[in-house]
């Protein structure tokens, strides 16, 4: 079991390097279990996307919610 | 570095090419640079360095603007110019910056961590994040993009600097492991740190309507 800190970490790492299988098993039981997590893990998605959109200049940013247990590297 | 060419506010000579009206239009400019210089400033932390790379962005925009019909890829493209130049005087810079210079406090982040996490590892209650899909359709406000900036603003330097590269230049990891000498895993947990950071923020500044007030610049 996992808990709130590694699950997190693994939540923004996994923007950087895909996970092992053994560690996106741990992160998708926690996630499952977890609203907080969860909600961290789209924030993790959201937040990219922002960034993104203030780079760029943009005054509006696409509503793109991304499942917080399944998305690999984000390119 | 700097060239001197002739853009500003009000700078641009008229009538080149009908594609190059963009260029022209005194407001579509005025706008982008402003944004531009808010980019760079960020980034750069250094107002004559942004100045400059603004300059030299827009200068290369200009003398290629033909290429560029609608005004939107005209943003996207001079933006990433942009972003060229900021990646060069941050690699500059890193060259002569002492390594020491961009240690973290780690007695700071351990408070840090301490203050949302318990010792078993879970979310203290209050600072559980919740969910954001409610108040999205008001990130398009420029009332956001303030709270966004002063929320990347707070944070600590060096974790700015990466999350920056990492996401508005959009640099892979191995580069900016390159370019700042780190360590993978280093930069994996500066990043989180980032992360965890502006995701409060955002979070206390817009996204949690009780707590916008007190964030609010």
């Amino acid at each position: 079991m996992i808990d709130c800190k590694q699950a997190t970490r693994l939540l923004s790492e996994q923007q950087e390097r895909n996970l092992s299988r053994r560690e996106k098993l741990a992160l998708k039981f926690h996630v499952f279990m977890c609203k907080a997590c969860r909600n961290f893990g789209q924030q993790m998605g959201t937040l990219r996307d922002l960034a993104r959109s203030y780079a760029k200049g943009e005054e509006k940013v696409q509503d793109r919610q991304q499942p917080s247990d399944s998305n690999p590297q984000d390119k | 570095m700097t060239e001197s060419v002739p853009v500003g506010r009000d700078g641009i000579e008229a009538g080149r090419t009908p594609q190059a009206q963009t260029l022209q239009d005194a407001q579509f400019l005025t706008e982008l640079r402003q944004q531009m210089l808010k980019f760079a400033r960020l980034q750069l932390r250094d107002d004559d360095q942004a100045e400059d790379a603004v300059q030299e962005a827009l200068a290369g925009a200009l003398k290629n603007e033909d290429s560029f019909k609608r005004q939107a890829a005209l943003r996207t493209w001079v933006f990433s110019i942009l972003k060229y130049k900021i990646a060069d005087i941050l690699r500059y810079r890193q060259r002569v910056i002492a390594t020491s210079e961009l240690g973290d406090d780690e007695h700071r982040e351990q408070a840090f961590m301490d203050g949302l996490f318990d010792s078993g590892g879970h979310w203290h209650k209050a600072e559980r994040p919740s969910s954001w899909t409610g108040p999205q359709g008001g990130v398009h406000s420029d009332h956001f993009w303030r709270v966004f900036d002063a929320c990347l603003n707070g944070l600590p330097e060096k974790q700015a600097r990466v999350f920056m590269m990492r996401e508005f230049i959009e640099l892979e990891s191995e580069e900016i492991c390159e370019q700042l000498t780190l360590s993978t895993s280093n930069l994996h947990v500066t990043l989180y740190r980032a992360r965890l950071r502006l995701r409060a923020c955002l979070e206390n500044g817009w996204f949690d309507p009780s707590t916008a007030e007190e964030a609010t610049p």
